[in-house]
């Protein structure tokens, strides 16, 4: 084999090497994440968002994730579980964290915790009650 | 083509594979040999510290910094929750929070490890001629059963990256920065800034970054070395 074309093929090779070398491809996404950053931006702000539109929004998004067979990210039960709670629906928000259990078991032990808590008050509200 | 083809194909060889390390920085190789043996696989994310003036900076990069290390295979408590946690036990600044002993952290969250994240800039600033917006953030990664460093690292993000190739003499250098005045305030930048250092900072993998957790497809493969 002629040893320039050999040599060419070489560095032809190794410049697609390079370019790869730089791009480093990996898999595609592990989670369908839509807005869910900047909701929790909003929410972390507390001020000026609408809780009632992000619940509309963040269970449009869940629906779309089922559609598209997406993973939710992490701590997205569990976000809209606390967002369901603000607008006292206490048992959608215990079903919310459960599923946030189920789906990443890492979280169990802080939100067992957070379930604990969630039936605790009616106890405080109890032992408060001047008798 | 005449140079190639005089030299010896070995020197080609090495020739190319240096022309493949040149994607590669200066910086030494990270020690992972604490991160390794650590194999967190659920991260607290902490209310990040911020040296800026601006008082977006501490939720724009907590908000974003689920996403890369979600992405990198971790399990990511989730930002909301643990701001109220903290805020109903008292705890009401980002350097507070920060100062809670380890061993509380993770007794109350669960966390194998923590991510300490200080904002060193946040914002656009605004000059006669141009305007940046800029993001400056760097990071630690402490284990919460040891209090061991397994990680640290710095990222930036700016707007000026963008603009070295749109200038267009001294017209079309105030137009733009009455533009980004605009741009800048009415959409919230430095929020998209922060998602792009946020990525930049603990986005995997990465030279020198954060190893790919459990959750990643890449689990367990050595560290990038370039």
């Amino acid at each position: 084999m002629n040893p320039l074309l050999w040599a060419r093929r070489v560095a032809l090779g190794g410049g697609i090497a390079v370019l790869v070398g730089c791009a480093a491809k990996g898999p595609g996404p592990l989670y369908m994440w839509e807005s869910f950053p900047k909701q929790q931006y909003e929410a972390l702000q507390r001020d000026g968002y609408s809780p009632d539109d992000q619940i509309r929004l963040l269970e449009a998004h869940a629906e779309k994730a089922r559609g598209a067979h997406a993973a939710l990210p992490p701590g997205f039960r569990a976000h809209l579980g606390m967002l369901q709670l603000g607008a006292g629906n206490v048992d959608r928000a215990r079903e919310l964290w459960m599923a946030e259990k189920t789906a990443f078991p890492e979280s169990a032990a802080y939100m067992d915790h957070l379930l604990k808590k969630l039936d605790a008050p009616a106890k405080t509200a109890k032992s408060e009650n001047p008798a | 083509m005449k140079l190639i083809s005089l030299l010896p194909i070995p020197v080609v060889l090495v020739l190319l594979l240096s022309l493949l390390g040149g994607c590669a920085t200066k910086a030494p190789a990270y020690d992972y040999s604490a991160f390794q043996k650590a194999k967190p696989a659920t991260l607290l994310v902490m209310p990040p510290v911020n040296e800026s003036p601006d008082i977006k900076a501490t939720p724009g990069v907590w908000a974003q910094a689920t996403r890369p290390l979600a992405e990198a295979g971790y399990y990511v408590l989730p930002v909301t929750l643990v701001d109220e946690t903290f805020k109903q036990n008292g705890v009401s600044s980002p350097n507070e929070a920060q100062d809670i002993p380890y061993p509380k952290l993770r007794e109350f969250f669960g966390a194998d490890a923590a991510v300490y994240i200080r904002v060193k800039k946040y914002g656009t600033t605004y000059q006669v001629l141009a305007s940046d917006t800029r993001v400056e953030v760097d990071a630690r990664i402490l284990d919460l059963r040891t209090g061991a460093l397994l990680w640290q690292g710095n990222a930036v993000a700016s707007s000026a990256e963008q603009q070295q190739q749109q200038q267009g003499g001294l017209v079309g250098l105030l137009v733009s920065a009455v533009v980004q005045q605009i741009v800048g305030t009415a959409t919230d930048a430095a929020f998209n800034y922060a998602g792009i250092a946020d990525a930049r900072l603990l986005g995997s993998p990465r030279y020198n970054g954060v190893l790919p957790g459990p959750r990643s497809p890449l689990y367990g493969q050595p560290p990038q070395t370039q």
